[in-house]
């Protein structure tokens, strides 16, 4: 027992003393033991989902707290404006992957540390790569993804056939995230306590103008670079190709063009700055938000893997432009969660005669419950498998675009008829089930 | 003070490096943060943690004070060591490892303690913008906080131990300009309109606008057409009370009756937002209470040749409050729904007002400078522009001397001690623990034949010092327990938060925004909790 022996050396007195003397706040169940620091140092194994200012935190937080056995998955490359608190990366690492880069300079800077990078989207993942983790961490700015990774270790959950929860299916997810000077972190236990989908609300939509605004009476420089990003550059299409909020000529047109119009109707304000932050939607963001966020996840982590303290139970919120604030509170559960709670999601027709394909469409995309991105629906009608509209598949699109402008009944969908909805923001299809308020008039 | 739109929209490697923080505090704060000099006595996981995040960001230069050697206990929680460098200079190695971090910054390191540098270098630690210190013992403390305040340089000092730790803030006197608050209502006047704001406003006649016209009338306009209709029907007053100002909001809602006389139930989005304004800016708001006091100071009313430009400033904002009974408009406006036109006229108007009103203060206050024999670049322009855009944010900290709290025998902390939960215990156990540190050269706990004994010795230490400041509060003994159990350990994590939190104080007191902790952070990582207290 080699690596046993080095929980001995000096330099893990600190978690020792942690793990292996008592403690009176620590869970009346947790036995102090060496076995515990041999557990982290040996078998424990975390993904930190997200390399970026999060993420390099996480990564440096866990290694110094005993974690060997790290993952850590991101599809981005490094670019110049992480440099301000992605702290694994120089100048020299411009262009190259986040996790690649991240995990070498951890391993060749703690002895002993076996980070294994994943360049790829979370999607590429199977359900067999995200089983073999003790504990999931997320440092990411997108929703979608927090969505879809919750999503995953819901579908992980093992039931009995009395319906009693498989304790050994549950990987807890630890969520961490910041803009500016607020942050936020929590703890999920999938199946027990509130999970992503269950606390949607919580996630504001991004800022949108309103097109009327931006096209008749913008007052403000950004409805003006609004206007150029929405209107202007897909009818002049300068480059021939979409906007890329990277590319400096986009920007630089953007610019000028939002400098024009801002001009014409005398509005002042429009620097390229603001065109950035706009076109690139982009987040403030700052070292020590993202280092606090990440500390107290993998503080999370350490409680969590080692049980020896009960960990946050779930939600905690800081904010430190006036003074330094925090504060926790116990997210509920949602009884019909899309994703935990095991309950088809009813959706309520008033009219299937009057409501069509796309109305549906619709209803999953704006909906506050369901907030998809471009949900693809399939169903059985008489026994056979029905692709009913898909618009991710450019062949399939073209084929049931046809449908979108039918109504339901035409497509002929009864009463309790039950969908699958497939979309980017789970790994897998939800069952929607059609509840129709006249259902008499299927006869008709 | 915010520079001047570059012509092209060409950004330089810096400004892109730092777009994602100067969206923040600007370029403006981004210059005091470069032009900063930190220090760092002792290079602990945590004291390179804030560095991480003050070097990170661009802190102008860093020097780090640290005697001590790297050990492997180091190597275990202070992730800027390598496991190589056990045995050489602490300071130096530290220095290395986060000089790497951003190629922009400046660090150098003294491989001496702060103790030895306190007898020996009289005027070291007078050149730093602001000094941190972390794991120093209890009399070096004393000595340090003494000697910084009486240089008038910011002091931090935090500590991390096991899940727990604290930041506290040293500082004589700071100044916040923009305080950034989280919302902030619109300033309209509404009710004392100058000559060029009345005549806009009054010259429309809202209830003879056709619908077209109606739906793009800026709010301000509408809320002061009833806002008058209100005075005529109220013996010229106006509506102060929730009663009376439900009664403003009811008018603005009766004109959505359509002529007919039916009820048009949806208002235009312009009428809207004149009710939702109807709340909070019908009347000017007063001189918020913390620009009130610094009005009062004895600084802005009794300046010497030595006053900063700051107070000179506030001294000229002191004399305008006096005569027009406000704050000078802050003139800008947030979106509203309306036309163009109509926005950008309302818009000038505030602008140009705000304009001539920051020239006044800016003559006024270059005058009280020439007049204390200042010369004339003591005071520009732009500063009181910036100054002025910010007038109703100002803040201002008058801190204690940490020394003091030390040597005092009867410090109050009679109101937070009523709370058996309070974290101020943990405080008070804290204080212990640096007590206990000082008179045994050891950490309760640390070796592991002791805890036991540490416990009875600790409680002693900290019923004797709960007893100097007169207080017979029992402790919950667990807490006293959890402490000694920790032994020597700091935990990497729990360093990571209390440095992200001190850092960031650093940059508040460095670029004068945001409003720092006044003046101490407790942070629980058992229960992920925090308070903070004023000692
Ligand atoms: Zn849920």
């Amino acid at each position: 027992m080699e690596e046993f022996q080095e929980g001995t050396q000096k330099r893990w007195i600190h978690l020792r003393n942690i793990l292996e003397r008592p403690g009176p706040f620590s869970r009346p169940e947790y036995v102090p033991s060496p076995e515990i620091l041999e557990f982290l140092l040996t078998s424990c194994k975390v993904l930190i989902i997200g390399a970026g200012g999060l993420g390099c935190e996480l990564l440096k937080d866990l290694a110094m707290m005993g974690f060997r056995h790290l993952h850590i998955i991101d599809m981005d490359v490094i670019d110049l404006s992480n440099l301000n608190r992605q702290f694994l990366f120089r100048h020299k690492d411009i262009g190259l992957p986040k996790a690649e880069v991240a995990a070498k300079y951890v391993n060749a800077r703690v002895q002993g540390c076996q980070v294994v990078p994943h360049y790829c989207p979370i999607q590429d993942r199977s359900e067999g790569f995200y089983q073999q983790f003790h504990v999931i961490v997320c440092g990411l700015d997108s929703v979608p993804a927090r969505r879809w990774i919750n999503g995953m270790v819901v579908s992980l959950l093992c039931y009995d056939e009395d319906g009693v929860l498989d304790q050994s299916s549950v990987i807890p997810l630890v969520d961490g995230g910041t803009e500016g000077f607020k942050g936020n972190a929590r703890v999920i236990v999938p199946g027990v306590t509130a999970c992503i989908e269950c606390t949607l609300d919580l996630y504001p939509p991004q800022v949108t103008y309103p097109l009327c605004t931006i096209a008749n009476t913008p007052r403000l420089p950004e409805h003006c670079i609004e206007y150029v990003k929405v209107a202007q550059w897909p009818k002049d299409n300068p480059f021939g190709v979409d906007l890329d909020g990277d590319d400096a000529q986009h920007l630089t047109w953007v610019h000028e063009k939002a400098v024009e119009r801002a001009t014409q109707f005398n509005i002042k304000g429009v620097t390229y700055r603001l065109v950035q932050g706009v076109v690139k939607n982009i987040i403030p963001a700052v070292a020590s938000t993202n280092a606090v966020i990440a500390a107290v996840c993998a503080t999370e982590v350490f409680k969590i893997a080692s049980t020896s303290l009960v960990p946050l139970n779930n939600f905690m919120i800081f904010n430190d432009i006036d003074g330094i604030y925090t504060y926790i509170y116990e997210a509920e559960r949602k009884v019909d969660c899309t994703v935990c709670s095991n309950i088809p999601q009813l959706v309520t027709v008033e009219d299937p005669s009057k409501m069509k394909l796309k109305d549906l469409v619709e209803l999953l995309r704006e909906s506050p419950k369901f907030q998809m991105k471009s949900p693809g629906l399939t169903t059985t009608v008489n026994g056979t498998n029905k692709t009913l509209y898909m618009s991710t598949i450019g062949a399939i699109e073209k084929m049931t675009k046809g449908n979108l402008t039918k109504s339901l009944l035409e497509l002929g969908l009864k009463d309790g008829q039950e969908l699958m909805v497939a979309d980017t923001t789970t790994p897998n299809a939800i069952i929607v089930k059609l509840a129709f308020k006249q259902s008499d008039t299927e006869m008709k | 003070m915010s520079s001047p739109v570059p012509k092209s929209p060409e950004q330089s490697e810096k400004s892109r490096k730092y777009d994602r923080q100067l969206r923040l505090w600007g370029d403006h704060g981004q210059r005091l943060l470069e032009n900063s000099k930190v220090c760092l006595i002792n290079a602990t996981a945590l004291g390179t943690e804030i560095l991480k995040s003050l070097i990170l960001p661009g802190v102008g230069s860093f020097t780090i004070v640290d005697g001590e050697k790297v050990t492997e206990e180091d190597i275990g929680c202070n992730f800027f060591l390598e496991y190589e460098s056990v045995g050489l200079p602490r300071a130096q190695i530290a220095t290395q490892c986060l000089l790497e971090l951003n190629p922009d910054v400046r660090g150098d390191y003294i491989d001496e303690t702060a103790e030895h540098i306190l007898s020996n270098t009289q005027n070291f630690f007078k050149n730093f913008t602001l000094v941190v210190a972390t794991g120093v013992s209890e009399k070096v403390l004393v000595t340090l906080s003494k000697h910084l305040w009486e240089c008038n340089v910011p002091l931090l000092v935090c500590r991390s131990i096991g899940f727990l730790g604290y930041v506290r803030l040293q500082i004589k006197e700071h100044t916040i300009i923009e305080a950034h608050p989280d919302s902030e209502s619109p300033d309209l006047r509404l009710d004392i309109p100058w000559p060029a704001l009345q005549e806009y406003l009054d010259g429309v006649n809202i209830e003879q606008l056709d619908q077209k016209e109606k739906n793009h009338v800026p709010p301000p306009v509408i809320l002061r057409y009833y806002l008058n209709k209100y005075k005529e029907s109220h013996e010229g007053k106006l509506p102060e009370k929730r009663v009376e100002k439900e009664a403003l909001k009811q008018m603005i809602r009766d004109s959505g009756n359509s002529e007919e006389g039916k009820q048009r139930f949806v208002l235009d989005e312009n009428f809207e937002q004149a009710i939702h304004y109807a709340n909070s800016c019908v009347t000017t708001r007063a001189v918020p209470d913390h620009v009130q006091v610094i009005l009062d100071d004895d600084c802005c009313t009794n300046l010497t040749q030595s006053s900063s430009s700051f107070w000179i400033m506030c001294a000229a904002l002191r004399e305008m409050v006096e005569a027009e009974g406000a704050l000078p408009v802050r003139g800008t406006l947030p979106d509203m729904a309306a036309d163009t036109n109509s926005y950008v006229t309302l818009q000038n108007i505030y602008q140009k007002r705000a304009q001539q009103q920051v020239e006044v203060i800016y003559r006024r206050a270059s005058q009280i400078a020439r007049n204390l024999g200042l010369s004339q670049e003591t005071i520009t322009e732009s500063e009181v522009k910036y100054f002025c855009k910010h007038s109703s944010e100002l803040h201002l900290i008058r801190g204690t001397c940490i020394a003091d709290e030390y040597q005092k025998t009867n410090l109050d902390l009679t109101a937070y001690l009523e709370d058996p939960d309070s974290l101020i215990f943990y405080y008070v156990v804290l204080r212990g623990l640096e007590r206990f540190i000082g008179e045994f050269n050891a950490y309760p706990g640390q070796f592991e034949d002791q805890v036991e004994p540490d416990i009875l010795k600790l409680k002693g230490v900290i019923g004797k010092l709960l007893s100097e400041w007169g207080y017979s509060h029992a402790l919950r003994e667990e807490r006293v327990y959890e402490v000694c159990r920790y032994g020597t350990a700091e935990l990497h994590s729990v360093s990571s938060i209390l440095g992200g939190c001190a850092a960031q104080e650093v940059i508040k007191v460095i670029t004068n925004q945001y409003k720092p902790l006044n003046n101490i952070f407790i942070y629980d990582g058992i229960n992920c909790t925090s308070a903070s207290f004023c000692l």
